[in-house]
C-alpha cells in the first residue's frame, strides 16, 4: 500500500515524503510522517480549523487537502511562525490574554489570525469574527482570543505610529 | 516531562499565565494525539451499526489476511472482568452475543496504518439479528418495555418528600419540559498510546482523560492484570467535561499492546467520537410550582425521567443531582418529587459539564418566568422574593450552609447595562442567521430572559472523592506532584500558585501527571480547585512547617514564632529575617497530603439526607434577537454575577465564565444529538453545530467573592455554573421576544416560526 515518494515544501524546506501511501491527506503526512504535530485533527471534515495551515497564501484545512495535491506548492504550518523559538506577536497574546485552555484549536488559530493581520491590519470586529469564524474552540467562549487579537491590532498599530 | 514555571512571581490571586501556554501557542505541546512510538501500532474499532441486535456470528480471520495486520480481539480476547462502568459495571467491553446501542464496539484490530486498519475492520464478518428497540423512556418508567439487559431497564428511581407535600398555593403554574441530547464535543478526540512491559506482565498507557485511577482501577480489572501493573501518565488533553470521566478506548488499546507485544495507538476520528464517549442525558421535567399572591413558593412538584441510554455510566448519580436541584437557588418548604433514570438502546449518557442539574433548572426556570407571568411580577422581583440564604433547609433537609449569595447575584446581575439596541442599519453578520444573511432587521424582535441556578460542588452521597498532592522542597525549589488531570481548566497554573504563596518561593516545577501518587479524584464536578487545591495546600503547608523548624533549629529560633511572609522567613519579633532561599539551602523536604472533603450520606427513601458538600450559585441574563419569520436566533449578550468564592485567579475564572456561557449556548439554540429509534443521526461536527465566535454573544461579568469557609482556599468550583442556568435564561428571552410556548432546548426554528 505504501509505495509513493514525494517531496513537500513546508516552512521553506523540502521534505521527502517516503513510501506513502497517496490517500494519505496533508494533515497526516505533516503529523505522522514530518514530525509537524502542530496542525491537529478534530473533526476532518473542515468545519473546525484547528488543522489550519498556510497553501501559496491561503489558509486552508490540511486535512481536506491530499497531501499529494500540496507537491509543488507552499506549506506553512504553526512550526514556521518562530523558527527562532520565540513567540510571535500573536502567540504571547494568546498566552496574556487567557486565549488558551486546553490549546486544541490553539496552533489553528495562531495561524489563522495570523493570516487575518498580514491581509487586513487593522481589522474591525465583525472582520475578525469573520476570519475566525471557521475555527472552533469549545473552551474559552471566544472572549479571551478576541482580546488577544485586540491587543496584537492595537500594539502593531502604535508601532506603526 | 517536567515544566518550568518560573515566568511570574504568580501567588494567590492573581492572573497568573499557564505554564504550558507557550508550548501550546506554538503547536508543541503534545495532546494524547500526538504520542508516537518506534515500531507503534495502530489500533482500531469496529462498531455496532444497530441500536439492538443479537450478534449470530462473528468471522475474524478474514481481517487477520489483510497484509500488514498484527491482531484482532473480540470479548473473547478479554482476559479478566468483560464489563466496567464507574457505578455499575454493566458495559461490555467487547459485545457479548449482544448491541444494546448503535456504535457499541464488537472488536478490535491493529495494523501497521490507519488505512490498513479500516480494511481490516471491513473485512470482519458480523452477522447480526436485528431487535426492536427500547427508545422510548416513558415505556421503560411504565414498565412496558421489554428488557434490554439482565439487569432491567430501570438505573435507579428516588422520590424526594420534604414537609407537607399536600400544600396548596394562591397560584399554580405548570409545565413539562425536554432537554436534548448533549454532546460534550471536546476537539481533541479521544487517543491513548499503550506499551507493553517487555514480560508482557503490565502496561503503560499514556491517555487523555478526567481520572487517571479510576481508569487504571477499571482497566486492570478488564485486563486481569495486578493495578500497579497499569501504569497510566496523563496524555494532554483536548478539553473533557466530563466525556472522559468513562473510559472509551483504554482497554482496547492496552489489550492490542498486550498481545501484539508492540505500542499501540488509537484514536477516535469526529464521528467515531460520538459513538465512542457518554453524552448529557436528555430528559423530560414536568414541575408544578405552589406560590402565595406575594410570590413566595410554597410546594413545589416534580418528575424527571432521565433517558440513560444503554449502560449505566454515572445515570444513577445524574439522577440524583437532578431531582436535588429541582428546587433551583430558591427556598422551598414542601416538595415531592420523583425521578427515574432508564435504559434504552440510545446512546449511553453519562457525565456533562453541570450534571443533571442542568436539565433540573431548565425546567424550575421556566417555571420562574411562568410564576412571574402568572403574578404579574418581574422576572427579578419572583426570584429576589424566594432567593435562598445560607441556613435555608433545603428539600433533602439538608441546611444550606454554603455561603449562599444568590439575591446578591441576582441584584448584580440586573445592574450590568443592556447592550445597544439593534438600530437601523446593522451589520449583517450580527443578525439571526449570521453568515446566512437571511434575517431582515425590521423582522428582528428583541427579548430578555432570565436564569439562576443552584450546583452542588464535590461527589454526594457518602463518597469520599479524596485528592492526594505531593510536595518536595530543595534548595528552596519547590516540586509538586499530583495526578489532577488537567484538562484545560488550569490547575497547572493554580497548583504553583499555591505553592508560592505557602512557601514563598519563586521557583516551582510539576512533576509529570500519572499514577505514581495516590489519586486526585476526577476533574469533575467542579471539584479540583477545592480537592486538589486543597491537596497541594496541605502538603505545602506540612514543607513550610518542616521547613520553619529546621530553620529554627539551624538559628536557634523557637519554631511557633516563624512564618513564611512574602519570599521571607520572619520571626514574630521583628528580630530575623532572611529570605527563603537562602533560608532553604542544603534543606530537602519531602511531604504528601490527602485532602478529604467532609462526610455526606445516602438520600434515604423519602430523598432526606445530608447528600451534597457544598453548592456554588450563578444569575444570567440573556438579551436576544429573534426572527419570528424563520426562527433564527442571535444572542446579544448575557449578564451574569457568580459566586466564585474567592477568584484565586481572576483570568481562568473568566475563562471558564465565558466558555461555560458558550456551551451554554449551545444547548439552548444549536446542539442536539438526534436520535431516531437509536439510530443517531448526525455525528460530525457538520450536522451537530457548535457556537463559532459569530455566535459568540458580547459576556458581562461580575464576580461575587465572599470566601467560603468550608474550603481549604475559600474558593468555590467555577466550572460548571456558567453553563447551567444560561440556556433557560436565553430560552425565556426567547420567550419573552416571541411568545410562544418554549418547552424545550435546544431551541429549534420550528419552535418558533411554526
Amino acid at each position: 500500500m505504501n509505495n509513493e515518494t514525494y517531496t513537500l515544501s513546508v516552512n521553506g524546506t523540502d521534505m521527502p515524503v517516503h513510501d506513502a501511501w497517496v490517500g494519505e491527506s496533508l494533515l497526516y503526512v505533516l503529523r505522522e510522517r514530518l514530525g509537524l504535530p502542530g496542525a491537529k485533527g478534530a473533526c476532518e471534515q473542515g468545519e473546525c480549523g484547528s488543522c489550519t495551515v498556510i497553501l501559496d497564501g491561503e489558509a486552508v484545512c490540511s486535512c481536506l487537502v491530499m497531501a499529494a495535491a500540496a507537491v509543488g506548492r507552499s506549506v506553512a504550518t504553526v512550526e514556521g511562525l518562530n523558527p527562532d523559538g520565540s513567540l510571535t506577536d500573536v502567540q504571547q497574546a494568546f498566552v496574556d490574554e487567557g486565549a488558551v485552555q486546553c490549546g486544541f484549536c490553539t496552533p489553528g488559530l495562531v495561524v489563522a489570525v495570523h493570516h487575518l493581520l498580514d491581509s487586513t491590519p487593522v481589522p474591525d470586529a465583525m472582520q475578525v469574527k469573520e476570519a475566525l469564524s471557521g475555527n472552533i474552540c469549545r473552551c474559552t467562549g471566544y472572549g479571551r482570543i478576541i482580546a488577544a487579537v485586540d491587543r496584537v491590532v492595537e500594539v502593531r498599530k502604535g508601532s506603526r505610529a | 516531562m517536567s515544566q518550568s514555571v518560573t515566568s511570574r512571581r504568580g501567588t494567590l490571586g492573581e492572573s497568573t499565565l499557564r505554564p504550558d501556554g507557550a508550548a501550546k501557542v506554538r503547536g508543541e505541546f503534545a495532546f494524547s494525539s500526538d504520542m508516537w512510538h518506534d515500531g507503534m501500532l495502530w489500533g482500531a474499532t469496529l462498531r455496532s451499526p444497530h441500536a439492538h441486535a443479537r450478534i449470530v456470528r462473528i468471522d475474524t480471520s478474514p481481517a487477520l489476511l489483510v497484509p500488514g495486520v498484527s491482531a484482532v480481539v473480540t470479548k473473547d480476547d478479554v482476559p479478566g472482568q468483560l464489563t466496567y462502568g464507574l457505578i455499575s459495571e454493566d458495559q461490555p467491553v467487547f459485545a457479548d452475543g449482544v448491541v444494546r446501542y448503535m456504535g457499541e464496539p464488537v472488536a478490535a484490530v491493529a495494523a501497521d496504518h490507519p488505512e490498513t486498519c479500516r480494511r481490516a475492520l471491513a473485512a470482519i464478518v458480523v452477522e447480526y439479528e436485528v431487535l426492536p428497540t427500547v427508545h422510548d423512556p416513558e415505556e421503560c418508567v411504565a414498565g412496558r418495555a421489554p428488557s434490554i439487559h439482565p439487569e432491567g431497564n430501570i438505573f435507579r428511581t428516588q422520590r424526594i418528600i420534604h414537609g407537607d407535600p399536600t400544600v396548596t398555593g394562591d397560584v399554580t403554574v405548570e409545565g413539562e419540559y425536554e432537554v436534548g441530547m448533549q454532546d460534550q464535543a471536546f476537539l481533541g478526540t479521544e487517543a491513548a498510546l499503550a506499551v507493553p512491559d517487555h514480560d508482557g506482565g503490565g502496561v503503560e498507557v499514556y491517555v487523555a482523560t478526567q481520572w487517571l485511577h479510576e481508569d487504571r482501577k477499571q482497566m486492570a480489572q478488564c485486563l486481569a492484570l495486578p493495578t500497579d501493573r497499569v501504569r497510566l501518565t496523563l496524555g494532554g488533553v483536548g478539553g473533557a467535561f466530563g466525556a472522559r470521566e468513562d473510559i472509551s478506548l483504554q482497554v482496547h488499546t492496552a489489550l492490542l499492546a498486550l498481545r501484539t507485544g508492540r505500542p499501540v495507538k488509537m484514536q477516535y476520528g469526529r464521528e467515531e467520537s460520538f459513538f465512542g464517549h457518554v453524552h448529557r442525558h436528555p430528559a423530560r421535567v414536568w414541575m408544578r410550582h405552589h406560590a402565595t399572591r406575594d410570590g413566595r413558593i410554597v410546594n413545589i412538584e416534580a418528575r424527571f425521567v432521565f433517558d440513560g441510554g444503554a449502560y449505566a455510566s454515572t445515570s444513577e448519580a445524574v439522577l440524583i443531582n437532578g431531582i436535588t436541584h429541582a428546587q433551583g437557588p430558591y427556598k422551598c418548604p414542601n416538595a415531592s418529587v420523583t425521578g427515574w433514570a432508564v435504559r434504552t438502546n440510545n446512546p449511553p449518557c453519562g457525565a456533562m459539564r453541570g450534571f443533571g442539574v442542568v436539565q433540573a433548572c431548565f425546567a424550575h426556570e421556566s417555571q420562574m418566568e411562568r410564576l412571574a407571568a402568572a403574578l404579574g411580577m418581574s422576572p427579578v422581583d419572583v426570584r429576589l422574593v424566594n432567593a435562598m440564604e445560607t441556613g435555608d433547609r433545603i428539600i433533602t433537609g439538608q441546611v444550606m450552609d454554603s455561603v449562599a449569595p444568590v439575591a446578591e447575584c441576582i441584584r448584580l446581575t440586573d445592574a450590568i447595562p443592556m447592550p445597544p439596541p439593534l438600530g437601523t442599519d446593522p451589520h449583517e453578520l450580527s443578525l439571526p442567521g449570521g453568515s446566512g444573511l437571511t434575517a431582515e432587521a425590521r423582522h428582528i424582535v428583541r427579548g430578555v430572559g432570565w436564569g439562576v441556578s443552584i450546583k452542588n460542588i464535590m461527589y454526594s452521597e457518602g463518597f469520599d472523592d479524596f485528592a492526594t498532592a505531593r510536595c518536595r522542597m530543595e534548595n528552596g525549589v519547590v516540586t509538586l506532584k499530583f495526578a489532577t488531570s488537567e484538562v484545560g481548566q488550569g490547575f497547572v497554573t493554580l497548583a504553583p500558585q499555591i505553592a508560592r504563596s505557602v512557601l514563598g518561593v519563586d521557583e516551582v516545577l510539576l512533576d509529570t501527571i500519572d499514577t505514581g501518587v495516590g489519586s486526585a479524584g476526577s476533574t469533575s464536578a467542579s471539584r479540583q480547585t477545592w480537592m486538589s487545591g486543597g491537596a497541594v495546600l496541605g502538603a505545602c503547608e506540612k514543607v513550610r512547617d518542616a521547613f520553619l523548624a529546621a530553620v529554627a533549629t539551624r538559628h536557634g529560633l523557637r519554631p511557633a514564632d516563624l512564618s513564611v511572609r512574602d519570599d521571607e522567613v520572619v520571626d514574630s519579633s521583628g528580630a530575623f529575617r532572611m529570605p527563603v532561599r537562602q533560608a532553604a539551602e542544603g534543606l530537602s523536604f519531602d511531604e504528601t497530603f490527602e485532602h478529604h472533603h467532609r462526610a455526606t450520606e445516602p438520600l434515604d427513601e423519602n430523598g432526606q439526607g445530608n447528600c451534597h458538600v457544598a453548592f456554588a450559585f450563578v444569575a444570567h441574563r440573556a438579551v436576544v434577537d429573534v426572527d419570528v419569520d424563520l426562527g433564527l436566533v442571535k444572542v446579544v449578550q448575557v449578564a451574569t454575577a457568580q459566586d466564585v468564592g474567592k477568584a484565586l485567579n481572576p483570568l481562568s475564572v473568566t475563562g471558564q465564565i465565558e466558555g461555560g456561557i458558550a456551551q451554554g449556548l449551545g444547548l439552548a439554540v444549536m446542539e442536539e444529538i438526534v436520535v431516531t429509534e437509536g439510530r443517531v443521526r448526525n455525528p460530525s461536527f457538520t450536522d451537530y453545530l457548535l457556537p463559532t465566535i459569530l455566535d459568540s454573544p458580547v459576556v458581562d461579568m461580575r464576580l461575587v467573592e465572599v470566601p467560603e469557609p468550608l474550603s481549604p482556599l475559600g474558593a468555590k468550583g467555577v466550572g460548571e455554573p456558567p453553563c447551567i442556568s444560561v440556556t433557560p435564561a436565553i430560552a425565556n428571552a426567547i420567550r419573552a421576544a416571541t411568545g410562544r410556548v418554549i418547552n424545550r432546548v435546544p431551541v429549534r426554528p420550528q419552535d418558533i416560526c411554526l
